[in-house]
């Protein structure tokens, strides 16, 4: 393991995210807080409490997974598709670094920045509702793990992108939809049959039950399930990541 | 000394059925410039992109250093620098972070005062907080081989390090790779200027449609492919070429200029060139002589008589090596 070059390709990623640190993390904030404006304050006064929790605070862990899930992917897949745009990818290529360096440094910078705008958007909402978290460090674990998962997924996106449309097609077409889908806004239950048992097929109603456990102690799939369910993907995308340097696919000739 | 680089019967076919690369074999030496010509497409890239880890190669090995390219590539590409064909940065990031994060991933741990040493000797200490975007074409050239150097490679590739540069920055790149030879890096370079190959290397290679058709010592090369031409101004214009010259004349003899100039083509190397003949004659037949002046072919001329001869003169058994 070639530690020096993953702490370099780490700083190198976590410099672009600082160059343009108003851009990326007012954009996520301004559109959380419109999210807790419009659904917390405005038609959430008007909703009852979910399973006890009033709706506002009820939405704060969706909130979260949203944005982490979008800024994991989207950091991801941009950060490792830039160098291929503009060429600078023979640089990874040809370096003694392997794909698991290459990977962790990409990966640890797309997750390190989604979790650090997932704490910002976190530190908003008290001042929009008020919200206990139950159990802390569940939720730090449940934010990083799922904040890994989807960078990975992110990375394999940019990897396997030729142009800018593709690069935005799975996070606007699957992601943002699974996540809509996937209780950020409405506990699973709240759902008529047999909707609330396909909803149980969608990956990202796992992380959010899981994540929202450790919020207010209430899930809707087991937490033992939610955490097995990010473990098993992080280790196909870790594979399928490790197939891709291998065989050179999309990257070498 | 054993060789820096070892390349064994080397081939790649790429899927479209293209063979890019066939049955290629070469030592390079440390501390030589080799510069590999060939026209568009012959397969120079393909050679340095298989060395380096940008293509996969069909059959052959690679060692540098020593070191297989493919089982034991993390401490064969240690080894090696790259400088792209293309001009390849990201344009927001300022020079001395660009070199910096290179070097690291490298594996090397942050050395500034050997950065501060690269950037000095490329002329870019001063444009070190400047963003790649910001700077001329030349200069990111010179970042390009920053980057390539900062790990402070044994083995440096130039891939038409000069395209599409002007002719005065083209002198100073070719400064710089002479400095870098002279600090003991092996340099690989393709070109297309074969001013380029003449001017800086020590031994060239030709390669064409995948086949490397010869490697030899520039001089060698030039004394065994190059002619040399003997060119007479004469005191009065001649209406045709004298007639009843021996044959050894006649056959390389051309009147040029008017009638001004007679030219005589003629192999240096040979036991009798044809000269102190051609002279003898001009001079029995009264023709007389205001200049006489010699030149070499050159290697533009030695290129393209070896693509015209095809494969005639590969004899890689030993050449190459």
């Amino acid at each position: 393991m070639n530690w020096q070059s993953v702490r370099a390709i780490y700083h190198h990623e976590m410099s672009r995210f600082f160059r343009t640190i108003w851009q990326s993390v007012a954009s996520p904030v301004l559109s959380t807080v419109l999210y807790f404006v419009v659904f917390g304050a405005a038609i959430g006064g008007r909703i009852q409490a979910v399973e006890g929790i009033p709706y506002g605070a009820f939405i704060v862990p969706g909130l979260m997974m949203l944005t982490v899930l979008q800024q994991s992917v989207s950091n991801a897949s941009f950060g490792i598709y830039f160098p291929k745009f503009s060429g600078t990818i023979y640089e990874y290529l040809v370096a003694p670094t392997g794909w698991i360096e290459v990977a962790l440094g990409f990966v640890g910078a797309a997750a390190t920045k989604a979790v650090l705008i997932a704490l910002i958007i976190l530190v908003t909402s008290f001042w929009f509702v008020g919200v206990h978290i139950a159990h802390p460090v569940w939720m730090l674990a449940f934010l990083v793990l799922t904040a890994v998962g989807f960078s990975l997924l992110g990375f394999i996106i940019g990897l396997w992108a030729k142009n800018f449309e593709q690069l935005q097609i799975i996070p606007l077409m699957v992601i943002t939809p699974l996540v809509f889908l996937g209780g950020a806004f409405y506990s699973a239950s709240m759902l008529p049959e047999p909707w609330n048992v396909i909803a149980r097929f969608n990956p990202v109603l796992h992380l959010i039950s899981g994540f929202r456990w450790s919020f207010f102690d209430i899930a809707d799939v087991p937490v033992g399930l939610s955490l097995s369910a990010v473990a098993a993907m992080i280790a196909v995308l870790l594979v399928a990541i490790r197939w891709i340097f291998l065989t050179g696919w999309r990257l070498r000739e | 000394m054993p060789p820096i680089i070892r390349i064994d019967h080397l081939s790649k076919q790429y899927g479209s059925g293209t063979r890019a690369l066939d049955d290629v074999s070469l030592e390079i030496q440390p501390g030589e410039i080799l510069a590999l010509l060939g026209p568009n497409g012959a397969g120079k890239t393909t050679l340095i992109s298989i060395i380096c880890g940008l293509v996969v190669p069909t059959g052959g090995t690679v060692r540098v250093g020593g070191h297989d390219i493919r089982t034991d590539w993390r401490a064969a590409r240690k080894l090696i620098g790259l400088v792209p064909q293309e001009i390849a940065l990201e344009p927001f990031e300022k020079v001395l972070d660009t070199v910096r994060f290179t070097r690291g991933l490298y594996g090397e741990p942050p050395d500034d005062a050997w950065l501060e040493q690269v950037l000095r000797s490329l002329a870019l200490w001063d444009k070190r907080d400047a963003r790649t975007r910001e700077l001329s074409g030349g200069m990111k050239r010179r970042v390009l081989i920053a980057k390539a150097l900062s790990h402070r490679p044994k083995v440096l590739f130039l891939d038409e390090p000069t395209a599409g540069v002007d002719v005065h920055l083209r002198r100073e790149m070719w400064q710089v790779v002479r400095g870098l030879r002279a600090s003991g890096v092996t340099i690989i370079l393709t070109t297309h200027y074969l001013e380029e190959a003449e001017d800086m290397a020590d031994r060239i290679g030709v390669i064409d449609k995948g086949r490397l058709l010869l490697v030899r010592p520039k001089a060698e090369l030039m004394g065994e492919f190059g002619r040399k031409r003997l060119v007479v101004e004469l005191d009065a214009p001649l209406a045709a070429l004298p007639e009843g010259l021996p044959e050894e004349v006649a056959a390389g003899l051309t009147l040029e200029a008017g009638g001004h100039r007679l030219v005589f083509d003629y192999d240096a190397r040979a036991e009798r060139t044809g000269i102190g003949r051609l002279l003898a004659e001009l001079n029995a037949r009264g023709i007389g002589l205001r200049d006489v002046a010699t030149t070499q072919s050159s290697l533009e001329d030695v290129f393209m008589s070896l693509l015209e001869q095809g494969a005639e003169g590969a004899q890689l058994g030993g050449d190459a090596a």
